[in-house]
């Protein structure tokens, strides 16, 4: 495959651009997800849709897909609230609510896939691409139904960006406030279910709750703005579907939805060892080097304590007298003599003035760290 | 034995084998862990299979098993970065595990006899074809063994170390002051779920262990608080729903697994529904004669506050505390039912009773002493629990 293909190939540009509006939305959202806790609500409203693209099977007996995602609409939409009513009305919490609904409707999914399949109905086959996903069956008129759910829920995003803002960071302030949040909790709601239900017949029901957590957790490491976070996770979402298309295109026998789920999952990696706020390898260089100013603070100290009990601070000393104190090497001292707070003339040292003023205000609080 | 009676077995063993893990698991509030498990299990199984190159090898159930584990220990070291929550953690995890897996299916999938679809749905109606045999003598169908000893393992496991799953189920730091340690118990349930999944997932597939494990505990734990009791009957659900499902499935001519689940499903909503004290209809009525029991003590208070008749007409009164006619009324019948007040020519007086109660209530909410309390819990819902 040459890099060409994406702009001559029109089938290849076709799927690049619907997985690329569809990881950008599921980014988008996604964050809303992640940041209200409710991560895995996307798999057990993916897994809940099934049933309802059969039940839309069943009733219309045609395979037009914008049908089929109607009835998984309704029937995410169920499951969401369900999971609220089991949530809210008794003592089962979450994880039991997320994974009854779950497992619950997709057996009831699979009972009607497979009553399906035994009818005399040739239009049935093909419907369990829903199960798995399958980028390639993408058709213009699918990409352009991603394009405006996306348009749509931008707009709604922006018109309730403060509403969905104060929503998810202090509830209780926006019910003060008087803003009706269970219409703005269903609003998140309903478009998180939507972009799940956009994205099943490109990634399937199993792996659809990933598109939706791994860009917008990559994204969290970078920022602490909700508005960057937002705009990061559907930049990485937007790549993950067009690298992973681009991956699963090169090779035969990938398909695009694990690759896709793969490619999101480096960036989380990626995301989570070198951020440079949050990110484990900083973190760990910067405990590195806190714990080494500590020590450095300490020999200065040590120092200290031994310099004020003679009149003139800046008599040499003798290092060896710093033997009986652990925290000091070669290094430290060089580092010591490096900020001019002592001067070493051969085995000796001696403090400097500097040096004995920052030790002497060392632990003083009050005054601000130069 | 036949094979309508093999399979019949064999879902419901499984169910009983599932059911006791899921008990625990929904108590921990890790419920959703058994739905990773069962998705991340298929990397180890694909990887178990390029060495075995044996589908019915058991060294398929360890590396499964294994790589379960790897997912809880996985999910565990994301979330003590502190990065994310433990929820996220686990949404990231299994998904990934799982693309591996369905990568190297399909980058093999000439020399590999595994699908995904059976994975994920699994196919009882096969069990029984894949015999059990020594020396050429039938025993019985593989996947009853498998499950069987599996379930005897983990009830044997359960009947020794039950006191300490308990202790550390419902009080982790009292757990460990007596020095049961609750990593082991962590990972060692964690071990249990693992391999029943695994066990499981052969038969009735990736997604029905989640329901398997999930579904009766939930159900069992709208009807009882008791630990025992909530195992009994969550065992008593499982294995009723998969032979309730096996004869629906038969019946529907559809996929047995995809049956129990629907089963269990009608099953835990007739409970979320029914169930005395904990379902929602009980749930809702009580909230409702909460509400007017609120409004009743309103409704003395507003009367012990206010002595000049214009006050205590029954029309001033329904604009006063600005309630709807139909509540007022109810509230009206109410108190007058219990002797606490008195109408005459529409006008509410109380009576030494609705005093004294009125009196009480006061203290009660002036102090918020909780022996003020007790004699009042007898006349009045609201204060009980």
């Amino acid at each position: 495959m040459e890099l060409t293909d994406f702009f001559t190939d029109y089938t290849l540009r076709t799927i690049t651009l619907g997985t690329a509006v569809l990881g950008a939305i599921c980014g988008m959202l996604g964050s809303f997800a992640v940041l209200r806790k409710q991560s895995l609500l996307g798999d057990a409203i993916s897994h809940a849709a099934l049933p309802g693209i059969a039940i839309a099977f069943l009733i219309t007996g045609a395979k037009d897909s914008n049908v089929l995602l109607l009835g998984a609409l309704v029937s995410g939409l169920i499951g969401v609230f369900w999971i609220k009513g089991i949530v809210s009305k008794t003592h089962l919490k979450t994880d039991t609510a997320l994974g009854l609904i779950l497992s619950l409707f997709f057996g009831f999914g699979m009972l009607l896939l497979t009553f399906i399949q035994k009818q005399p109905n040739a239009n049935q086959a093909g419907l369990d691409k829903y199960l798995f996903g399958q980028a390639a069956t993408l058709v213009e008129s699918d990409v352009t139904l991603m394009i405006i759910v996306t348009a749509i829920s931008l707009v709604v995003m922006l018109l309730f960006w403060k509403e969905f803002k104060l929503l998810l960071f202090d509830k209780n302030y926006a019910m003060t406030l008087g803003f009706n949040t269970k219409f703005i909790d269903g609003l998140i709601s309903f478009f998180i279910v939507l972009a799940i239900v956009i994205g099943l017949q490109t990634v399937g029901v199993v792996l659809m709750s990933a598109m939706l957590l791994a860009p917008a957790a990559a994204a969290r490491q970078w920022t602490n703005s909700l508005g960057i976070m937002v705009i990061l996770a559907a930049i990485f979402g937007a790549f993950s579907g067009v690298f992973g298309t681009a991956i699963s295109a090169s090779q035969s026998n990938l398909s695009t939805g694990p690759v896709i789920v793969l490619v999101a999952a480096v960036f989380v990696v990626i995301s989570f060892v070198f951020s440079p706020g949050r990110g484990i390898l900083f973190k760990q260089i910067r405990l590195i080097r806190n714990r080494r100013d500590l020590e450095l603070k300490k020999t200065l100290y040590f120092m200290y304590d031994i310099v004020r009990k003679h009149e003139d601070i800046s008599r040499p000393h003798a290092i060896k007298i710093l033997n009986n104190f652990q925290g000091f090497t070669k290094g430290t001292l060089g580092k010591l003599v490096e900020k001019d707070w002592i001067t070493i003339a051969g085995d000796n040292w001696s403090m400097t003035s500097e040096g004995f003023e920052t030790a002497a205000n060392l632990y003083n609080t009050n005054i601000p760290e130069s | 034995m036949n094979a309508m009676v093999e399979i019949q077995l064999i879902a419901a063993v499984t169910a009983a084998a599932c059911a006791i893990p899921g008990v625990f698991l929904v108590l921990r509030k890790m419920a959703l862990i058994s739905d990773a498990i069962s998705h991340s299990i298929l990397p180890g199984l694909v990887i178990g299979f390029f060495i075995t190159h044996d589908l019915a090898s058991p060294w398929l159930i360890i590396f499964a098993a294994f790589s379960g584990i790897i997912t809880v220990i996985l999910v565990e070291l994301i979330q003590k970065t502190g990065l994310v929550k433990e929820d996220t953690a686990i949404g990231l995890v299994f998904p990934a595990l799982f693309s591996i897996g369905v990568i190297l299916i399909a980058k093999n999938a000439n020399d590999v006899h595994l699908d995904v679809d059976a994975v994920l749905l699994g196919d009882l109606a096969f069990a029984p074809f894949d015999r059990f045999l020594i020396n050429g003598v039938d025993y019985g169908p593989k996947g009853l063994w498998i499950i069987s000893v599996i379930l005897v393992i983990t009830l044997l496991l359960l009947v020794a170390f039950y006191k300490e799953l308990k202790i550390s189920t419902f009080d982790i730091g009292l757990s460990s002051a007596l020095g049961f340690s609750p990593v082991i118990m962590h990972y060692g349930l964690m071990s249990v779920a693992s391999v029943t999944t695994v066990a499981a997932f052969d038969a009735v597939g990736a997604i029905l262990v989640v329901a398997l494990m999930i579904a009766p505990a939930a159900a069992a734990y709208l009807l009882t608080t008791h630990l025992k009791k909530m195992m009994v009957l969550s065992i008593i659900f499982g294995v009723g729903s998969a032979i309730g499902g096996y004869w629906v499935a038969r019946w529907l001519d559809a996929s047995i697994s995809g049956s129990i689940t629907t089963v269990l499903g009608l099953l835990f909503l007739m409970i979320y529904l029914f169930a005395p004290s904990k379902g929602l209809i009980a749930v809702l009525l009580r909230q409702n004669r909460q509400r007017t029991e609120v409004s009743l003590l309103t409704f003395l208070l507003h009367l012990n506050n206010h002595d000049s008749i214009e006050e205590r007409r029954v029309a001033h009164l329904q604009e006063h505390i600005n309630w709807r006619k139909v509540r007022a009324n109810a509230v009206l019948k109410l108190a007058e039912k219990n002797n606490m007040i008195t109408i005459q020519d529409q006008v509410v007086s109380l009576t030494t009773k609705g005093r004294q109660f009125t009196e009480k209530a006061l203290d009660y909410i002036i102090t918020n002493e909780d022996e003020q309390i007790e004699d009042m819990k007898d006349d009045f819902f609201l204060f009980r629990g």
